[in-house]
């Protein structure tokens, strides 16, 4: 599985390879389209590394058998798609407050409801904020390119494992079911770290408990304080994003996953009509990079945020800005996909309109 | 003087929440001995469910994880699957168990898995405070049935136990009550078996055990036993149901 070497694959192999390279060896999940070929992939090769493949009877199940891998001590992943991750938010939520890593993958599609099993970026919201009930956050790391689908799957296990909490890869059908080349390796063994609080049986020690269930309101209310700690921490230590043709620019594309991956196309085109455009990339969607969207806007105030669906990451972006910048939103949520020239049309559009 | 009774080394040292009169605490007990008596404590998991049984972790003496409502036997397969050498048991009431739990406790069975679950039925939800239950008799009045359950509507009280016997990979299942000195040592044979069949790789083992919940039934304790005796037992039977004496191999 690990070599140096490059391989052409789907962005759902990669993160199926990558899960293995991660050292990931309890997989459990329920079918679902578009990322069917996970558990298709896994299936077959986690047995061979001595790993355990298990199609759950449910998305529910899937996940609490995440949750009790990985209260085990192990590193433990389950993927779907936005039907399905609703149904897993039971078990995310129980992860957050029990302090359980885990790595969950949404190559999400259309919604609401059944929705279809195209391309969209609808679950921005219930990925950033929380997702189920209570006070909490997940991790959400948003790959745009088959080699950020590897790189990401790996990342995502050792921040889980960092922070004892679930992390989240938002992707889509786009991400998932292109091709292209992905350098692997460079990871030979797992990087976990010790798990001291896993549950193993108790020989040599005092019972350990891994619980969610706070009736004292003190401890309820302690607890909840520790977990929002923990988030604050991530959101100064762990913010990745990537910024491209900035410096010169007179407008600011804000995109992530697919939607980036266009509007790249649509940038370098307005770029070779003379438009200086930049972008700005958030890689995690939580924590967002607010910060540099702000320092960003205070010098290029023309904003534009593309998204695949009707305005949901744009809201971030407008709590983030300085008070001068223009934020304009161009959305498609529908199951057709973004295409470079309407975006490109979009920054002419702007760029036609008069600075502020 | 030689010491004939004792807190099993499994159990804390502290006293039960559980309301006068409630099983809970003897089926506690009963599991503790066990685990004492196979000498695994310290290789021992538990999972505890939604309901009173939630707080398994204040009295067992052992490594325990709390599930989502209906879904310990989901979890502990997580579990298992990790550490193939621990026991791993699941403490579930008939609300988690036969209600919101109905889909990972047949799937578990079915897959066969190496663990034991101890169903407690007590025919109503009790730390919500009473309401119906899937197990609750025709007729009996609860917080949900004021009138009493009637099968149109409602249904009629589910058979986890038979229900599960009829699964190819279900390898032990028995059903047992602790309503007197006599059905207390027959639900710690069945109960103590059930964990053997676990320690020799045997496949899944699940005990459902009748017990009182005279709070909810608005019952003095004894009015609570005869209960059991009377109007629960004839129509719950107590009986090993299935006992397989060769593992599923493939």
């Amino acid at each position: 599985m690990s070599d140096s070497k490059k391989r052409f694959i789907k962005g759902n192999e990669a993160i199926a390879v990558a899960t293995i390279d991660a050292g990931c060896r309890y997989y459990f999940s329920y079918p679902i389209t578009p990322q069917s070929d996970i558990p298709e992939y896994l299936s077959l090769h986690l047995p061979e590394v001595g790993g355990t493949f298990l199609q759950a009877e449910s998305e529910i199940a899937a996940i609490n058998m995440v949750l009790g891998a990985s209260a085990a001590g192990a590193r433990a992943m389950t993927s779907s798609s936005g039907p399905g991750i609703s149904l897993k938010q039971e078990g995310i939520s129980y992860m957050a407050s029990d302090e359980l890593p885990a790595l969950i993958v949404n190559i999400s599609r259309t919604g609401p409801g059944l929705g279809g099993i195209a391309a969209s970026q609808g679950d921005y919201f219930q990925a950033t904020k929380g997702g189920g009930h209570g006070d909490y956050r997940t991790i959400v790391l948003a790959p745009y390119s088959v080699q950020e689908m590897y790189d990401l799957t790996i990342k995502g296990f050792d921040l889980a494992d960092k922070y004892r909490m679930p992390v989240m890869i938002l992707a889509d059908s786009v991400l998932g079911q292109m091709k292209e080349p992905v350098a692997m390796g460079g990871r030979k063994k797992s990087t976990a770290i010790r798990k001291d609080w896993a549950i193993t049986g108790c020989e040599g020690r005092r019972p350990h408990v891994i619980k969610s269930l706070y009736l004292e309101g003190d401890k309820s209310i302690e607890h909840n304080w520790k977990l929002a700690k923990k988030y604050k921490k991530i959101q100064k230590n762990e913010v990745m994003y990537e910024i491209k043709g900035c410096k010169d620019a007179d407008l600011i594309l804000i995109a992530f996953g697919s939607a980036a991956r266009i509007a790249k196309t649509s940038i370098e085109m307005a770029r070779e009509k003379g438009i200086k455009a930049g972008m700005l990339r958030p890689i995690t969607l939580f924590p967002f990079p607010n910060q540099q969207i702000k320092d960003l806007s205070k010098d290029i105030r023309n904003i534009l945020v593309v998204e695949q669906n009707t305005g949901q990451m744009v809201e971030d972006v407008l709590i983030s800005v300085s008070e001068n910048a223009r934020v304009t939103f161009y959305g498609k949520p529908t199951g057709n996909v973004l295409e470079a020239e309407e975006i490109l049309g979009q920054i002419e559009k702007l760029k036609n309109k008069k600075r502020v | 003087m030689k010491q004939v009774f004792k807190v099993p080394e499994s159990l804390k040292d502290v006293s039960f929440h559980f309301c006068p009169g409630c099983h809970h605490g003897i089926i506690h007990r009963i599991v503790a001995e066990v685990i004492d008596k196979l000498e695994v404590r310290t290789k021992t998991i538990g999972i505890s469910s939604v309901g009173c049984s939630v707080f398994l972790y204040d009295y067992f003496n052992i490594d325990v994880c709390e599930a989502p409502h209906g879904r310990a036997p989901a979890v502990a397969t997580g579990v298992k699957r990790v550490h193939k050498d621990r026991i791993v048991f699941t403490f579930q009431g008939d609300g988690d168990l036969a209600a919101i739990g109905t889909s990972e406790i047949i799937h578990t069975a079915n897959r066969g898995e190496n663990i034991t679950v101890i169903f407690v039925n007590n025919t109503v939800f009790g730390m919500t405070g009473g309401q119906m239950a899937p197990t609750t008799m025709l007729g009996q009045e609860t917080t949900t049935t004021p009138l009493g359950r009637s099968f149109i509507g409602d249904g009629y009280p589910l058979k986890m136990s038979e229900m599960l016997a009829t699964l190819e990979g279900c390898s032990f299942v028995a059903r047992v009550a602790v309503n007197s000195p006599a059905n207390v040592r027959k639900a710690r044979k069945a109960i103590l078996k059930a964990f053997e069949m676990q320690v020799n790789n045997m496949g899944f083992s699940f005990v459902e055990v009748l017990s009182a919940c005279p709070t909810n039934w608005k019952m003095s304790p004894q009015d609570a036993l005869k209960r059991i005796k009377d109007e629960l037992i004839p129509y719950f039977p107590l009986k090993i149901f299935k006992e397989k004496t060769i593992p599923d191999t493939l």
